[in-house]
């Protein structure tokens, strides 16, 4: 009985922590700019106020960039779901001369620190004239050796006598990936999507690195840039932030269940 | 001439046409991933050869940069600070989330919304919620400071102070990713057969006795994956130091990737920001190759 009670008492402290910053940000959002440097420092509002939201909006182009940020991290989800899906498929299913080599190449690209490429990457979306530009966005993100290691180890798990029986009855592979392959794996996909969608939609540096203009820039990308010129705006701050969140939030709290059971049913064995 | 295979209408042989579309499914990827990841990488090694900038053309130095590197009372303290940095976090997240994991394996008023909440950090910017954590670690505005005083505990001087710096974003790393690996923990103890409990509590083992001789041994696979994926991770650790310390107080903080962005994009000094960066490649691929090294020794398989 104690122990049940120590447990509980445990995960609520930990998940208070947790919480903390998310809850603090929200609030903060909803107070007037005296109330959050007020001392002594309160977690509630003692004023509600939706001036943070108006300001925000008006002093950045909030709408363009949100439509952005779900044009990017959605184009590179929907892009790299479909081509590591074929190269895991491949690799899972399909012999080749270099299959071997492929995949060892995956493994090692799956080490490479993202960083050490930025500066020649840099310069060859610059030279191809794609700065600016979605297609400059989202093209060198549109695969990557996470999701095909991620996919094709949950596509070893299927068995093989479905694409046998499959190919006895004339299938080609490409049947056999679309109608067999991809519909039994649908958590995994969901989640591999989701991985995609909040790391690109959470990333800073790319869309800071890869636009320039106020009206290509992501929401994080915007909302770090008027940071550093309203530093002391924090309830404004708080306001874009919380704007930024509350999309990966929900879509977060909707394949929450799958997501996680994705990730269950990947073996990572 | 010899032909091999079986030889199809088309002129083609089966396995030629089966080859051929293999490379289909893998055209798209390997083309993309060798001209914004292959390609970059080689050429980043070669940049690290030269003395090269925005501004002016490259002039190719040999080892002159990685000779730099080494005198560089800078980079060694930074190499210094990442090391520290992943030294503490990687065991950190990886020991939370498994006792996250164990807490929440089992039935439990409330369970999911435990593990939603652990997880959340994992899906938020770490760029946006470090400035959140930023006011409330705050030693003068702060909510987290003011309840530990109250309890006597002091965080010391706030993200400022050059003795607890390392230590508030070691912090909001452990914060961003023990929900990860807890749910990649999950998924490892969801593959234990509860039989095998079954059978040791028939023997009358405890709890300890469980975990040491089951749940350890049976998750050394999951370990294995989480370790190297955190460690990897730590090793890169850049976003809440940019947004709480800048590298600072006296590069207190700062990692080798913070070194790398700094070098490359306000000093424009490419070719030291790509030896910098090789340091790093090289740091994570050891890493990768000692952990692989030992657990492969005593991996087992069920």
């Amino acid at each position: 009985m104690s122990r049940r009670v120590l447990l509980y008492a445990g995960l609520v402290l930990a998940v208070a922590v947790i919480l903390l910053p998310v809850v603090w940000m929200v609030f903060a959002s909803l107070k007037p700019e005296a109330d959050i440097t007020g001392h002594p420092a309160q977690l509630l509002p003692q004023h509600l106020t939706g001036s943070n939201y108006r300001e925000v909006t008006r002093q950045i182009p909030f709408v363009r960039q949100f439509i952005n940020s779900v044009i990017f991290a959605g184009g590179v989800t929907v892009f790299s779901l479909l081509f590591n899906s074929m190269t895991a498929f491949a690799l899972a299913r399909l012999d080749f001369p270099g299959r071997r080599v492929l995949f060892v190449a995956i493994i090692l690209f799956l080490m490479i620190p993202y960083q050490v490429t930025l500066i020649p990457t840099y310069q060859i979306v610059a030279k191809l004239g794609l700065m600016n530009t979605f297609p400059g966005l989202i093209i060198p993100r549109a695969t990557n050796a996470f999701g095909i290691f991620f996919l094709r180890q949950f596509f070893l798990g299927i068995p093989r006598s479905l694409d046998e029986a499959a190919r006895i009855d004339g299938a080609g592979d490409w049947r056999i990936y679309a109608r067999i392959i991809l519909p039994l794996s649908t958590p995994a996909l969901l989640t591999i999507a989701l991985f995609d969608f909040m790391f690109n939609w959470n990333d800073l540096l790319w869309p800071l690195i890869f636009t320039t203009s106020t009206k290509m820039e992501t929401l994080p990308a915007g909302l770090a840039l008027f940071m550093g010129q309203h530093v002391t705006q924090y309830g404004v701050v708080m306001a874009g932030a919380t704007l930024t969140t509350v999309p990966i939030v929900i879509a977060f709290l909707f394949v929450q269940r799958r997501f996680i059971q994705g990730i269950a049913t990947t073996g990572l064995k | 001439m010899r032909r091999s295979g079986l030889q199809a209408r088309g002129g083609l042989s089966l396995r030629a046409r089966r080859r051929l579309s293999a490379y289909g499914f893998i055209a798209p990827s390997v083309i993309i991933l060798g001209v914004f990841l292959a390609w970059p990488m080689i050429w980043s090694l070669r940049t690290s050869f030269y003395d090269a900038s925005q501004f002016a053309p490259p002039t190719f130095v040999g080892l002159g940069n990685y000779r730099k590197l080494l005198t560089d009372a800078t980079f060694r303290g930074d190499l210094v600070n990442t090391l520290e940095y992943a030294a503490v976090v990687t065991p950190i997240s990886v020991g939370l989330a498994l006792a996250f994991a164990l807490m929440l394996n089992r039935r439990l008023r409330g369970r999911s919304f435990f593990r939603a909440s652990i997880f959340l950090p994992a899906v938020l910017s770490l760029g946006v919620m470090g400035i959140a954590w930023d006011f409330v670690l705050d030693p003068n505005i702060g909510l987290l400071p003011r309840w530990l005083q109250h309890a006597g505990l002091s965080l010391g001087n706030g993200v400022h102070d050059p003795n607890w710096a390392m230590a508030y974003v070691m912090f909001v790393g452990i914060w961003k990713n023990t929900g990860f690996y807890m749910v990649m923990y999950l998924a490892g103890l969801g593959t234990i057969p509860t039989d095998f409990y079954e059978a040791a509590a028939i023997d009358g083992a405890g709890p300890w006795a469980r975990f040491r001789n089951i749940t350890w041994p049976l998750l050394s696979n999951t370990t294995l994956f989480v370790f190297v994926i955190a460690a990897i991770a730590s090793l890169q650790a850049f976003d809440q130091i940019f947004v709480m310390t800048r590298g600072g107080p006296f590069f207190k903080t700062e990692t080798l990737v913070y070194l790398i962005y700094r070098k490359g994009f306000t000093d424009f000094d490419f070719g030291y920001a790509s030896a910098a960066a090789w340091v790093l490649v090289v740091l994570v691929f050891a890493i990768s190759l000692v952990q692989n090294f030992y657990f492969s020794r005593r991996q087992v398989k069920y």
